[in-house]
């Protein structure tokens, strides 16, 4: 009995172990990112927007580690400052709509009947919209910037949301201990607030950190099209916006430089969502 | 479905015409929540305008000279001085027949300058996705019937990479490395029309393909290794069939569906995504007039490419939804029946 289960941790083991150095590299990641973009003022060798015409586009050097755009910028300075939009509107938007899908889910599952109906069609005509578009949208109706994205964007991935509570919320209805409630005589809105709700809410939560970089990636996206973060705010995708048209003289790396940062932490945050939602499980009804 | 049909039941024991029955109302169904969700769409697009604050002339003509003639067109084009409801069924009255009203940067209808653009986007996504479909799919099947092995990994691996890399960054790379250094592919423009706008189109495509390879390679991958645990390629196998038979006939054959439901998931994302890439590569398509016409305010081309791109996505749903019980009939028999 002993070799088989041997055998086996012999085979999980390397397995293990390598799973969580790439968790632990990517919370590292997030982390200096994190700071990066709270201490952005303290760390940054140059202000991002101070122009130096006599250092267009330079390269790395000790002066500018990875050296400046076509104005002379100093491009890790105005990553550090880039870091600021890029984690805090995708910060918003899942914050946002997880509350959001939360709530209506968690309405929708518990009440059922026309509610729940009503609800579900609701939620199908909204993922009929893909989030960029109603980013896209919201910004021709309210104008440049991020806050009309952000809050297009957080209704946009509500129904994700709402459908996975609904979904967890409609198993859990039906489980003993929510009986057990009612023979009390505890009331409906007083279970599926104390005690439903937290039973469900970290599956969910996990689920929803997911979502984070694709609406990174999302966000940068409408900053490169020139209708999110505009042009002199150090913004990684207005960065990549600014710096296409030195694309064809050969001046890569003021395109490059914010481009592998959208890249690294959008692998960074997936990899530590995919963990949190493996380690938090839960069944996943379908 | 079979319990909400009892008149269905009885035919079918009479005359054998059940399936016939079943699949109509099926049918009947899904084009009936089809066309629910469209309408619910058109009202979403339409009436988005009346949450912007103030006056809806201003509105329309922002960033413009209010010209009595710009006025008296956008008073006309939306019927300003009607009410609300009466402005939609004006509107979508028009939509039904190919009018979506004129733009206010080119002067011309929207329909004409949509349709002056859709080839290219159209190329475009159909190149995008048949790259999408080849290479995830083999990527899927190789991990496969790999699984397990080093090839798994490496392929996993090689998808969830490329699924990190959006299409502004990829299309980006694309320019820097096979445009600008080694000169294959120029990094801007259309081109001339036939095989010149295919080379024109090829590395917008690849950009645009990247970041949804792995979805379709991992839905491939798992679908197909849930069918090989089956006992019923276990007997195909026993039976002396050949791997290859095995693999097209009792594997892929069973894995289509979750394949093509997801594939028909990604025609939106596509639709969105292109207008990230043609903006990189300076197509003038659907997706970067939608981008400018967003930037020069020309709110009746938005509205239009928004509500044609979200009509898309839904038709496209609803016909993969409609043809997955003539790729698998059990699944016309119920999803208990697999």
């Amino acid at each position: 009995m002993t070799t088989p289960t041997l055998a086996v941790e012999v085979l999980r083991a390397p397995r293990a172990r390598r799973a969580n150095t790439t968790f632990l590299v990517s919370v590292g990641i997030v982390a200096v990112m994190t700071l990066a973009a709270i201490l952005a003022p303290l760390i940054a060798p140059y202000p991002p927007d101070q122009v130096d015409l006599g250092a267009v586009h330079a390269g790395p050097s000790a002066a500018h580690w990875l050296g400046t755009d076509a104005l002379g910028r100093d491009l890790l300075s105005r990553l550090i400052y880039g870091a600021r939009t890029a984690l805090l509107g995708p910060l918003l938007v899942v914050l946002s709509s997880t509350v959001l899908g939360i709530l209506l889910g968690l309405l929708a599952g518990w009440r059922g009947g026309w509610l729940d109906a009503v609800l579900g069609r609701i939620f199908d005509v909204v993922f009929a919209f893909p989030s960029l578009l109603i980013a896209i949208m919201a910004v021709a109706l309210f104008g440049k910037g991020l806050v009309a994205p952000v809050i297009a964007m957080s209704i946009a991935y509500m129904p994700f949301v709402a459908r996975l509570t609904r979904s967890l919320v409609t198993a859990e209805r039906s489980r003993p201990y929510v009986a057990a409630y009612r023979v009390q005589g505890f009331g409906g809105g007083w279970i599926a607030f104390r005690r439903v709700l937290p039973n469900v809410t970290p599956i969910v939560g996990a689920q929803s950190t997911l979502n984070f970089g694709y609406v990174l990636a999302e966000l940068a996206a409408l900053s490169f099209l020139g209708l999110g973060v505009q042009a002199p705010t150090a913004d990684w995708g207005a960065m990549i916006n600014e710096a296409q048209a030195g694309l064809i003289g050969g001046y890569f790396l003021p395109a490059l430089v914010p481009a592998v940062a959208v890249v690294v932490v959008v692998v960074a945050v997936n990899v530590i969502g995919e963990e949190l939602s493996d380690r938090i499980g839960g069944e996943i009804p379908a | 479905m079979a319990l909400a049909d009892p008149a269905g039941r009885t035919a079918a024991r009479s005359g054998g015409a059940w399936v016939g029955t079943a699949t109509l109302r099926r049918v009947g169904g899904k084009l009936g929540a089809l066309a629910l969700t469209l309408f619910l769409a058109s009202l979403l697009v339409f009436f988005s305008r009346f949450l912007v604050p103030g006056d809806p002339v201003s509105f329309l003509l922002r960033g413009r000279k209010p010209s009595p003639e710009a006025v008296a067109q956008v008073t006309e084009q939306y019927g300003l001085d009607l009410p609300p409801w009466q402005q939609y069924l004006n509107w979508i009255a028009g939509v039904l027949h190919g009018d979506f009203g004129r733009s206010l940067q080119y002067r011309q209808d929207v329909s004409t300058v949509i349709g002056e653009r859709l080839p290219v986007t159209l190329g475009l996504v159909l190149m995008a996705g048949l790259m999408i479909a080849i290479v995830g799919i083999a990527a899927g099947i190789v991990a496969a019937l790999n699984r397990g092995r080093v090839l798994d990994r490496a392929v996993l691996i090689g998808l969830t990479v490329l699924g990190a890399i959006p299409s502004f960054v990829g299309a980006i790379v694309l320019i820097a490395i096979f445009a600008v250094q080694l000169g294959w592919f120029p990094s801007f423009g259309s081109g001339e029309g036939g095989l010149d706008t295919a080379y024109h189109l090829v590395l917008p495509s690849i950009a645009l393909a990247i970041v949804f390879v792995v979805l379709v390679g991992k839905v491939t991958r798992s679908s197909m290794v849930d069918q090989l645990d089956r006992e019923h390629v276990e007997v195909a196998t026993s039976r002396g069939l050949k791997r290859a038979t095995v693999v097209r006939r009792h594997v892929f054959r069973n894995a289509i569906g979750p394949i093509l439901t997801v594939s028909g998931l990604l025609v939106a994302g596509l639709l969105v995504a292109s207008s990230i890439v043609e903006a990189a590569f300076g197509l003038a398509g659907v997706g970067s007039l939608l981008v400018q016409s967003v930037d020069r305010l020309d709110f009746p081309v938005v509205q239009a490419i928004v509500l044609l791109v979200v009509a898309a996505f839904v038709v496209v749903n609803a016909i993969v939804d409609l043809l997955e019980p003539w790729i698998d009939p059990r699944s016309a028999a119920g999803a208990g029946a697999r």
